[in-house]
């Protein structure tokens, strides 16, 4: 059917009509209850809430937009981009970390309700409002030596090939774009300053898998170091949940793991041991054994921390010793016990 | 509605140090006639540690666990969050990488089985709720926990990270959790409002960085007991060995007296539908949580 140019203009105007009906049909109301701080002027940081009118496609940004454009021109907050690439405008929303230019504002009030609780990343590290002092971030960052470590041919002949294969076990972890949101989302570091943290792992995983790198041995011997490496990760999925980019960071925590052992460098500590007692405990009980998992890691002479928890845990029945004495033959089996010995047998790959 | 039928993966835990949360976990399941089949073949899961020194490896055995879920043709359900974690991982690996799976296969086989990837996983608190519902426990409910003040504490492997367990978790926010407080509220007790409730209770690192880890659990416990909260409830034996057994170490550390009995999430459902005093084992705890079963009464 042909339209006349008259009809087509009619039609666009009721397309036109309708999507702005639904646009503002359910256009919510929301308080933005803020954080404000200037380090330069402040003792405390204080809330300040502002109240608009929220449309389906505005984002986090727009609503920090029409704050410092509407209420208060002093409001400050990063910036750049506006396509979740620069990794500047990293914020937290009722606690939850996200890049304000790629967030759905209605996606968080129908989360979190009607009042959205808008924060800098850490507030420990604010500066102005939003703007935080990242100086950890990066510092971590260089740590890790973020950059391929390599004797690079001045005037090569050909260029470096990498399969399909190899770029796949990336991870896309060349994707990070430093935002912070996982690193200001770590509750590990949060209780522990020396902790590498999230992002950085995520860089130290990147480089070391790079074919073109040399480094790679010296990256997983600073990050197996007990007290600010992989070990002290907690394991709480934190920054799966931040990251933006979805990266999850923690399963390049999990490779650095692996790759621990893979390539020798772990050392015999309490943590290492840990890790591979569980072995050890499976193939005699296809169960973990709590309390040889305890001894076996801390070693005989380390167990006297343990010695107070260990009376408590008896007394109140948490140990059992169906051979009469405490500790030994004291797990039950499971049934099958010897498929799971010869999955072990046949599946394992790593030693320590 | 046909009686429901689970198998249940213990986890090892259960079999060791809290029996409490087994005997609680079956003495609910009786009382809501939920039938239990307990997968006596099932392995350590390897509780995110055996994953860091050999991935393959743990997703041969957990994979071989869920293998007899699928034998029984049920949903496998847990009683722990990192058992639910990562079995739900190797699921998900296996299901979307068929490579990881042939992989996978090709040792199971030498035991004479086979991952298909046709039962679901789930906990048993979400079994409850979205299962059972929230409306027929109301109904069989026999001792109000009126009297007291449950602070819910989810334990991060149940809601984090959101997208592997939305399915199995009802779509929880992991940024504002409400299952447990729901559960709470059915039973007639009040759900504590405190900050802390789906924070890390540091468990998996306590040997090699107790301090960070008795931090964490510390704050988390305070946090609850600033809010009035009369005890803790959570679904995690995890988070329960930590925040039951070292509060007179956390004590130390955060320099204030942290005492809080601390219950498996069975438990206090337990306790709700007047199940005997030996089933929920409440003798079982470090921090002394006896007490309970005369408050009820009073």
């Amino acid at each position: 059917m042909i339209h006349s140019e008259e009809e087509v203009i009619q039609e666009a105007k009721r397309l036109n009509a309708e999507e702005h009906m639904t646009d503002f049909a359910h256009p919510v109301n929301v308080k933005l209850k803020t954080f404000r701080f200037n380090a330069e002027t402040d003792y405390l940081p204080y809330y300040k809430t502002y109240e608009m009118t929220v449309t389906k496609d505005e984002l986090v940004l727009d609503l920090l937009n029409r704050i410092k454009w509407e209420h208060d021109g002093s409001f400050s907050y990063r910036r750049s981009c506006r396509h979740g690439i620069c990794g500047a405008c990293a914020i937290k929303v009722n606690g939850k970390a996200v890049l304000a230019c790629k967030e759905n504002a209605q996606g968080l009030i129908k989360l979190f309700g009607e009042e959205l609780v808008i924060e800098p990343q850490s507030q420990k590290r604010a500066v102005k409002d939003m703007i935080i002092d990242k100086g950890d971030f990066w510092q971590k960052h260089a740590d890790v030596k973020p950059f391929v470590v390599a004797d690079v041919d001045p005037h090569p002949s050909t260029e470096t090939l990498i399969s399909p294969e190899r770029n796949e076990k990336f991870l896309e972890s060349d994707y990070c774009i430093q935002c912070g949101a996982c690193h200001y989302s770590c509750p590990a570091l949060e209780v522990n300053e020396d902790y590498l943290g999230p992002a950085a792992l995520v860089s130290a995983y990147r480089f070391s898998i790079d074919p073109r790198d040399s480094a790679t041995e010296e990256r997983l011997e600073l990050t197996s170091e007990l007290g600010i490496g992989v070990w002290d990760c907690v394991k709480c999925n934190e920054c799966v949940e931040a990251c933006p980019k979805e990266l999850n960071p923690l399963e390049k925590i999990t490779k650095l793991h692996n790759m621990q052992f893979e390539q020798g460098v772990a050392k015999r500590n309490v943590a290492t041991k840990h890790a591979e007692g569980f072995v050890r405990s499976i193939r005699k009980y296809g169960y973990l054994d709590e309390a040889d998992i305890v001894l076996y890691s801390e070693g005989y002479l380390g167990m006297y921390k343990h010695l107070g928890t260990a009376a408590k845990m008896m007394k109140a029945g948490k140990i059992h010793w169906h051979s009469g004495v405490p500790f030994i033959d004291s797990v039950p089996k499971i049934k099958n016990l010897d498929e799971v010995q010869k999955l072990i047998e046949i599946s394992m790959t790593n030693t320590l | 509605m046909s009686q429901l039928h689970y198998a249940l993966f213990t986890g090892c835990t259960a079999k060791q140090s809290t029996p409490e949360l087994l005997s609680s976990t079956l003495a609910v399941a009786e009382k809501l006639g939920i039938k239990i089949t307990i997968l006596e073949e099932a392995s350590c899961c390897g509780a995110s540690h055996l994953q860091d020194f050999d991935e393959f490896l743990a997703h041969v055995l957990n994979a071989r666990n869920i293998c007899y879920a699928e034998k029984l043709g049920l949903t496998m359900i847990t009683i722990c969050n990192t058992c639910q974690l990562n079995s739900q991982m190797t699921k998900h690996a296996l299901d979307t990488d068929p490579k990881l799976k042939a992989r996978v296969n090709e040792k199971l086989a030498e035991v004479g089985l086979e991952y298909r990837g046709t039962s679901e996983i789930k906990h048993f608190l979400y079994t409850l709720i979205d299962d059972y519902g929230l409306d027929k426990i109301k109904e069989k409910v026999q001792v109000p926990l009126s009297h007291l003040n449950i602070a819910p504490f989810y334990g991060c492997h149940n809601i984090r990270p959101s997208e592997l367990h939305a399915e199995s978790n009802n779509h929880e926010n992991p940024y504002n959790p409400t299952s447990l407080d729901s559960l709470i509220g059915a039973l007639e007790g009040k759900p504590v409002e405190y900050e802390s409730k789906n924070k890390c209770c540091g468990f998996h690192v306590e040997l090699q960085a107790n301090h960070a880890s008795e931090v964490l659990s510390g704050n988390a416990l305070l946090d609850a007991m600033d809010n009035n909260a009369d005890v803790m409830v959570t679904p995690c034996p995890l988070c329960h060995l930590k925040m039951d057994t070292y509060q007179p170490s956390i004590s130390k550390v955060m320099g204030r007296d942290v005492e809080l009995p601390v219950l498996h999430m069975p438990q206090m459902v337990a306790l709700a539908l007047g199940c005997s005093e030996k089933e929920i084992g409440l003798n079982f705890h470090v921090q002394k949580a006896k007490q309970l079963y005369l408050s009820k009464k009073g």
